[in-house]
């Protein structure tokens, strides 16, 4: 009886540990919309779909979040047009053509890569990327929006490349016999056969690298720039989601407008990464019942 | 004939390419460790900074570092290795496990500057702790625990099944089997990823930007509602806010390196003992 009533605690406990992350989210979640609710009464939600981002101002301040928002994408667009193909053509090499001296080599360096700290690398990009774009490209400054998209898909690679990696490696060896033994080559057999049967595994690690991309603060912060203006231009400064927070949080009255500003951006970046999340889940999980 | 020569102009580019990843990140170890090193002293390891960073060393970052990852795990390592448990052992696939893993996603996909606002929001503001020792680890830990219950459950997975009938057989109740007959398999398992959630947490700056870290202050903390340095912070202080930052250039690279240094080790222990433990108990 008294080990009866041990078990059943004990299980209780482990109950109650478990239960801690579904709080924490609900806490994140409750906890930025407390915080960013009064912008809705004042000064109202429209003021967010402004156009320019003024948070300190003599006249009127201006919190619309959308050059921010337009930061964030191009510098995410940025990291997506270097992230896809070296990540995945690193996954092909990695699971398909590498010998296992080879693999024994390159996985220990995807795994450092993976552990450098966000501001190391971001300190890099100030330090040697910053004057290469500079001087390549024959620009004032190269604190732009391409320098970070480039570090930002340097940080997202181990991500893709390890879960794409899995997708790879699961596709049954039957597939890729039957594409040999029809006389396709070993390339032929990878392009056509391995990789479309691993695509949704490849899908879901670039959605959730590009998730880590939009969420990434230190190295958007030390190397874009930060100018809050609408622009398309890889070549220009931009000013992300992330680095508003980053970089204005500290200075601000608490309870001031421009506090509930910030977490406005907060619950649209929670809410961008979150729905990311949610589809490359759905995806692996389809994948992974076939 | 031809189309061997494009398939071999295929392969060495694929291959460039995958090694051009290498070379991108032995190009970023190597600065960091050749410029930084000739500061890699005990009078920069062992100092205080002096004239706002600009000379002296960095030993309260480091100490600030060590107090915020040793309250960390402190708090995240037993909420995972429990949830790990409670996942593996006990529970049943339904709405309750459903909901656990859905929010285990989610918090490992979470911004690390939402986890900052959230933690500024909740312990600093909500509990009035103020930007202190306890509301940095607390908002670290939170942001370590999926890594921990993951690579907890991996663990626990890898013990066969049979361990635990043959306990159960013999008539000892669920929670004996697995203190006695489970959990002393799975615990290298778990501690290495526990070592892997460490070095996440010593490298991580945006969550301590607005919980904890200070600018600037020259001595050790005396109690957990003191604010510290830290080495990520300080080296983007370093780099970015100080008023001389081109000539704290020797100072910047001796903190990255430092940093670099103490992640790096913790996270290839990890990787090392991962592969020793998976050699050891083949089952």
């Amino acid at each position: 009886m008294k080990d009866n009533l041990k078990e059943i605690i004990i299980k209780k406990m482990l109950v109650a540990a478990a239960s801690t992350s579904i709080f924490i989210v609900l806490l994140i979640f409750l906890f930025l919309g407390k915080e960013a609710l009064p912008f809705i009464t004042e000064p109202g939600l429209s003021e967010l779909f402004d156009s320019r981002w003024i948070p300190v101002s003599f006249q009127k301040e201006i919190f619309g979040i959308i050059p921010l928002i337009t930061g964030s994408v191009l510098v995410t667009a940025i990291a997506a047009v270097f992230l896809i193909p070296f990540g995945v053509i690193g996954a092909i090499y990695i699971s398909e053509i590498a010998t296992f001296f080879e693999k024994e080599l390159l996985k220990p360096f995807i795994e450092i890569l993976a552990g450098i700290p966000s501001v190391v690398i971001g300190f890099f990009g100030l330090m040697i990327l910053n004057s290469m774009v500079k001087d390549i490209f024959d620009l004032n400054t190269g604190l732009t929006a391409l320098t970070g998209g480039i570090l930002l898909a340097l940080m997202a690679i181990p991500t893709v490349i390890s879960i794409s990696e899995d997708a790879i490696t699961s596709v049954p060896w039957s597939y890729k016999e039957a594409s040999l033994a029809l006389g396709a080559s070993k390339l032929q057999t990878i392009w056509r056969v391995t990789v479309p049967a691993a695509l949704p595994g490849i899908i879901a690690a670039i959605m959730l690298g590009m998730g880590r991309v939009i969420g990434e603060t230190m190295v958007v912060l030390m190397v874009t720039g930060n100018a809050a203006k609408i622009s398309w231009n890889p070549f220009d400064s931009v000013r992300t989601m992330t680095a508003t927070i980053a970089a204005e949080m500290g200075e601000v009255a608490f309870g001031s407008i421009h506090y509930h500003a910030l977490f406005c951006v907060g619950i649209v970046l929670m809410l961008v990464t979150f729905g990311l999340n949610m589809i490359a889940q759905k995806v692996l999980k389809k994948y992974q019942m076939r | 004939m031809n189309k061997n020569i494009s398939e071999n102009i295929i392969y060495w580019l694929i291959r460039i390419a995958a090694y051009l990843i290498v070379f991108v990140v032995g190009y970023i170890v190597f600065d960091i460790v050749i410029k930084g090193l000739p500061k890699l002293n005990m009078d920069f390891i062992m100092g205080f900074p002096r004239r706002s960073g600009s000379e002296g060393g960095i030993l309260p970052a480091i100490v600030g570092t060590i107090y915020l990852v040793s309250g960390a795990i402190l708090v995240a390592l037993p909420l995972g290795m429990f949830s790990a448990i409670y996942l593996t052992e006990y529970a049943r696939q339904g709405r309750f496990t459903r909901m656990i893993r859905l929010a285990i996603v989610t918090l490992a996909g979470v911004p690390s500057i939402v986890f900052g606002l959230f933690g500024m929001g909740l312990f600093v503001i909500f509990f009035g702790f103020g930007a202190s020792i306890i509301a940095g680890s607390f908002t670290l830990s939170f942001m370590i625990l999926p890594t921990i219950i993951v690579s907890s459950e991996e663990a626990l997975q890898a013990v066969p099944q049979s361990l635990r009938e043959g306990s159960l057989a013999l008539g000892a109740t669920q929670w004996q089997t697995i203190y006695k007959n489970v959990l002393p398999y799975a615990l290298p398992g778990m501690f290495t990823g526990s070592i892997l959630g460490i070095g996440r947490a010593a490298g991580e700056t945006a969550p301590i930007l607005l919980t904890v870290a200070a600018f600037y202050l020259p001595r050790l903390p005396s109690s957990i509602f003191d604010q510290v340095m830290a080495l990520p912070y300080h080296l983007y202080v370093l780099a970015t806010q100080h008023p001389e930052a081109d000539k704290v250039l020797p100072m910047q690279y001796g903190t990255a390196l430092v940093l670099l240094l103490i992640v790096l080790i913790f996270n290839l222990t990890a990787i090392f003992l991962r592969s020793y433990f998976r050699k050891k108990y083949k089952w």
